[in-house]
């Protein structure tokens, strides 16, 4: 497969039929706590993806620059989670000493992302299915992009829910987990699409 | 002995980490697809559990405040690792079973929750009996479902068919299935709570106590009625 069309294959099963969310279950505590408001909803999203494309890069470089050359790749959750660690206070120092207007739209939400699964996720993906450079950065983006959807998409479905009356045991969380059941659902369609597309 | 045996099943049932403070929603969520995947998750879990738990108890008086939180995540990772080594080793089974969420345990809510909300104040024993009710109670919710989710979407029970071939929904093994199953699960213990005149209070992914926790949204982010404070709940029990 040619550089363009397997970045094209990453990017598409990332948002759609790999979902971090909607298909891999990665990342559902924020999916199911900031999805009742669209701006949160959206600050969120902007956090996720942004931290998940700097970590994707920089934890390429340390895995192939570093860690491959003394051996030390057994211990890549530890260090990973250490260097996603660090690299969100930086982010959050760099951005609020430098870019305010970035920070204050998103600083909220940059703590938070530290123990979002999805993150060390998509880190650990990118060293376990050999993608270079180009291919990892591409992977972080899209699946923080396909995380971002899954919420906008979620958030807009909660809004329809607020005005349902389920039954009473169901009321609150249960009916919105068995709303976000649906909203995967329709994620499902897209099975098997990327293998035709681009294989 | 009464006191211990409260912090031991205080993780069961009265704080089910799962149901209650619904922390570790994603690995309960993937891995209770099948009975024997979500066995080994929970044991998994609750062994890094007890031995973080432990770990952190004992140098609670050397961490300074400030790095708490890197030191209990290399703490924690440790484990982690060592479990991901062994089950890697000798179960290469499970180990593709439980593929990414393995490693996930470093930043499941219910370990980096007990460190900082339990193990750092209290002492040894007290936490280590934390981390094993804790611990306990994720397996009892995580082979629940799994249970119903391999039988009724795959036919099966730990591999051995029950129901036959072409009678199963194959849904309910799948993605949808898992959010199906976990809503069913919280409407029944509503449900059943009811009954009793009690009633459920959910703190996703956030118990409120945003004083003690890591997290620095402070109810910014989480837009939750704020659950009973921790430094209350320690006072009670």
């Amino acid at each position: 497969m040619t550089g363009a069309a397997k970045l094209l294959l990453i990017a598409f099963s990332m948002i759609f039929t790999e979902n971090y969310v909607l298909v891999q279950f990665l990342g559902i505590c924020p999916f199911l706590g900031v999805s009742k408001k669209f701006d949160s909803c959206i600050g969120m999203s902007g956090a996720v993806i942004f931290v998940m494309t700097l970590a994707s890069a920089v934890t390429w470089l340390i895995y192939t620059y570093v860690m491959v050359p003394l051996g030390l790749t057994y211990l890549s959750t530890i260090i990973f989670i250490l260097v996603i660690a660090a690299l969100v206070q930086f982010v959050e120092i760099v951005l609020k000493k430098f870019i305010r207007p970035l920070y204050d739209a998103l600083g909220v939400y940059l703590p938070l992302i530290t123990t979002n699964c999805a993150v060390l996720a998509v880190t650990l993906q990118n060293v376990g299915e050999n993608y270079n450079f180009l291919e990892s950065v591409v992977d972080g983006l899209t699946a923080g992009i396909g995380f971002g959807l899954a919420l906008v998409l979620f958030c807009g479905v909660r809004k329809a829910l607020e005005m349902a009356k389920p039954p009473k045991s169901f009321e609150g969380l249960p009916i919105t987990l068995i709303a976000a059941a649906l909203t995967s659902m329709t994620f499902m369609g897209f099975a098997g699409i990327a293998d035709r597309l681009f294989g | 002995m009464n006191e211990k045996l409260k912090i031991f099943t205080n993780g069961i049932f009265r704080e089910n980490p799962v149901l209650i403070l619904l922390l570790g929603c994603c690995s309960v969520l993937a891995v209770s697809v099948t009975v024997s995947g979500a066995l080994g998750m929970g044991a998994a879990l609750t062994f890094v559990l007890v031995c973080s738990n432990v770990v952190i108890s004992l140098l609670r008086k050397i961490i300074p405040d400030k790095v708490r939180i890197p030191c209990y995540i290399v703490v924690i990772a440790t484990f982690v690792t060592v479990v991901q080594r062994v089950v890697e080793a000798f179960l290469p089974e499970l180990h593709k079973a439980l593929g990414v969420f393995l490693a996930l345990i470093v930043v499941n809510c219910i370990v980096l929750g007990r460190a900082e909300m339990f193990a750092s104040r209290r002492s040894v024993p007290d936490s280590l009996l934390d981390g094993l009710g804790m611990g306990i109670g994720y397996t009892m919710v995580i082979v629940g479902i799994a249970v119903i989710r391999e039988l009724v979407g795959n036919g099966t029970l730990f591999d051995i068919r029950i129901i036959p071939e072409g009678f199963q929904i194959g849904i309910i093994s799948q993605t949808p299935g898992g959010f199906l199953m976990f809503g069913f699960a919280i409407a029944l213990l509503v449900w059943c709570l009811g009954k009793k005149g009690k009633k459920f209070d959910p703190r996703i992914g956030c118990d409120g106590a945003c004083g003690s926790c890591a997290m620095g949204c402070a109810n910014r982010v989480y837009d939750l009625p704020a659950g009973p404070d921790a430094e209350k709940k320690e006072v009670q029990s």
